[in-house]
């Protein structure tokens, strides 16, 4: 009856009610970046009473982030938002089970992440993100639906909704090849208004619960522009790309997704080697070398060897201490960090510049 | 025709949409433009003729409008 009397105008809709509602109450959708967007778009589809949410954010709140984040109140400043925003949701509807996952998103997570839900909404803030969802999303076929914002004016599109993949338009479609590095600004050096993202991100959440649904007509095949200052709409027909690529598996092992945002990253403490040399002294520490089993030199001062090739079974019985990561020059260790995050509650560091770094400081 | 600038394109032109005389193609419009703002020439955005997005070279006429539509990134 409470279920009843929550939803009741939404119900009585014409072409809603209980068929709409249980479809809502049985999809489990994926929000990755809880910010200017991504709060909105949880908001509203927690209150509509979708089943399942995943929520995907390294950060925590910031008192810049208020002005458009306005999930967030001054006392959670500090706070990581994935769990602020997990409480507040739970007390907006008990009902939606709410998963939290207070890390970035990476090219050794999003799999895993992305294929337990049906669709993912992108409030993500940056060009690697974008492009490793956008791939992930295409690999998994999962529908994705797109928003971002520069200066006053926002982008919407929905992609990857056809059964068959290589029809599907996805954002490779719009702009087949990433950014270089530095070569747009992200949201932290540009101005943004703060109802604009929270324009853009509702309208995420209304795509997705159209798809889901089946109402009405889906933005599929159209990129909306909406300009809040002149307050125009503009939109443009989109197609395949017969110049993009095909995304594939052996596309995405290939492809390097960490291009800009190192700072999507910051959830992982780097140690450099004076302070790894500190901690692999105490018992306490357990010191991991991920690297592949044909790198050299061998060293003498690693508990484990398991190859980053490797390591994804063998989370399970890494012992109860603090981890240190080793690699040869301190990208993978990062990335093994974030996998060991995902699955252990454990203290796990990574050490700067890897072996090259050790090698030089201990003039070896 | 008139040429429709968005999001960050806007900083190199310092304008959001202008006229042009007529050319024959967006090859030949793209040319005039970068002449006429340098900045255009380094950044990225796909190309719509008449709310159609377009590949490769496209024939333009007198009353179309075309735009440049430049990825965002910000959330």
């Amino acid at each position: 009856m409470e279920q009843t009397d929550r939803y009741i105008r939404q119900l009585i809709l014409p072409g809603f009610g209980v068929l709409a509602q249980n479809k809502l109450f049985d999809a489990k959708i994926l929000i990755v970046g809880i910010g200017g967007l991504g709060c909105p778009a949880l908001q509203y589809l927690v209150a509509a009473g979708v089943g399942t949410i995943g929520i995907v954010d390294p950060d925590i709140v910031s008192v810049s982030n208020l002005h458009r984040q306005i999930l967030f109140a001054t006392n959670d400043v500090g706070q990581q938002k994935v769990i602020v925003a997990a409480k507040k949701m739970k007390q907006l509807n008990e009902s939606v089970l709410i998963e939290p996952y207070p890390f970035a998103i990476n090219k050794n997570n999003a799999i895993e992440i992305i294929s337990k839900y049906n669709l993912v909404i992108d409030g993500t803030d940056n060009f690697a993100a974008k492009y490793l969802l956008n791939d992930a999303c295409v690999l998994l076929k999962r529908p994705l639906i797109y928003g971002a914002v520069s200066s006053y004016e926002g982008q919407l599109a929905v992609f990857n909704v056809l059964e068959e993949a290589s029809k599907s338009i996805n954002y490779r479609d719009l702009f087949p090849d990433a950014p270089k590095p530095g070569e747009i600004q992200n949201c932290e050096q540009t101005g943004v208004l703060g109802i604009l993202p929270g324009i853009i991100g509702t309208m995420q959440a209304a795509e997705a619960i159209k798809l889901i649904t089946g109402l009405g007509k889906s933005l599929y095949g159209r990129l909306l522009n909406y300009n809040l200052l002149q307050a125009k709409t503009y939109e443009i027909a989109i197609t395949k790309n017969a110049k993009a690529v095909a995304i594939d598996q052996s596309f995405f092992d290939a492809t390097e997704y960490d291009f800009i945002c190192d700072d999507a990253y910051v959830d992982i403490e780097e140690i450099n080697v004076s302070a790894f040399n500190v901690m692999k002294a105490k018992p306490n520490t357990f010191v991991l070398d991920v690297r592949e089993r044909n790198e050299y030199p061998d060293i003498d001062f690693a508990d484990a060897r398991i190859p980053m090739s490797e390591l994804k079974g063998a989370i399970s019985g890494l012992p109860e201490k603090d981890i240190c990561i080793i690699c040869h020059q301190g990208i993978r260790s990062v990335y093994a960090a974030q996998l060991i995050k995902m699955q252990r509650n454990l203290n796990v560091y990574s050490v700067k510049g890897g072996l090259t770094a050790w090698f030089k400081e201990m003039q070896l | 025709m008139e040429v429709l600038f968005f999001g960050s394109l806007i900083d190199e032109t310092s304008i959001s949409n202008i006229q042009v005389d007529t050319v024959s193609d967006t090859n030949e419009l793209i040319q005039i433009l970068c002449k006429r703002y340098p900045g255009l020439g380094s950044v990225k955005y796909f190309i719509a003729v008449n709310e159609k997005m377009v590949q490769g070279n496209t024939a333009l006429n007198l009353n179309d409008t075309v735009a440049l539509m430049p990825p965002f990134s910000g959330g």
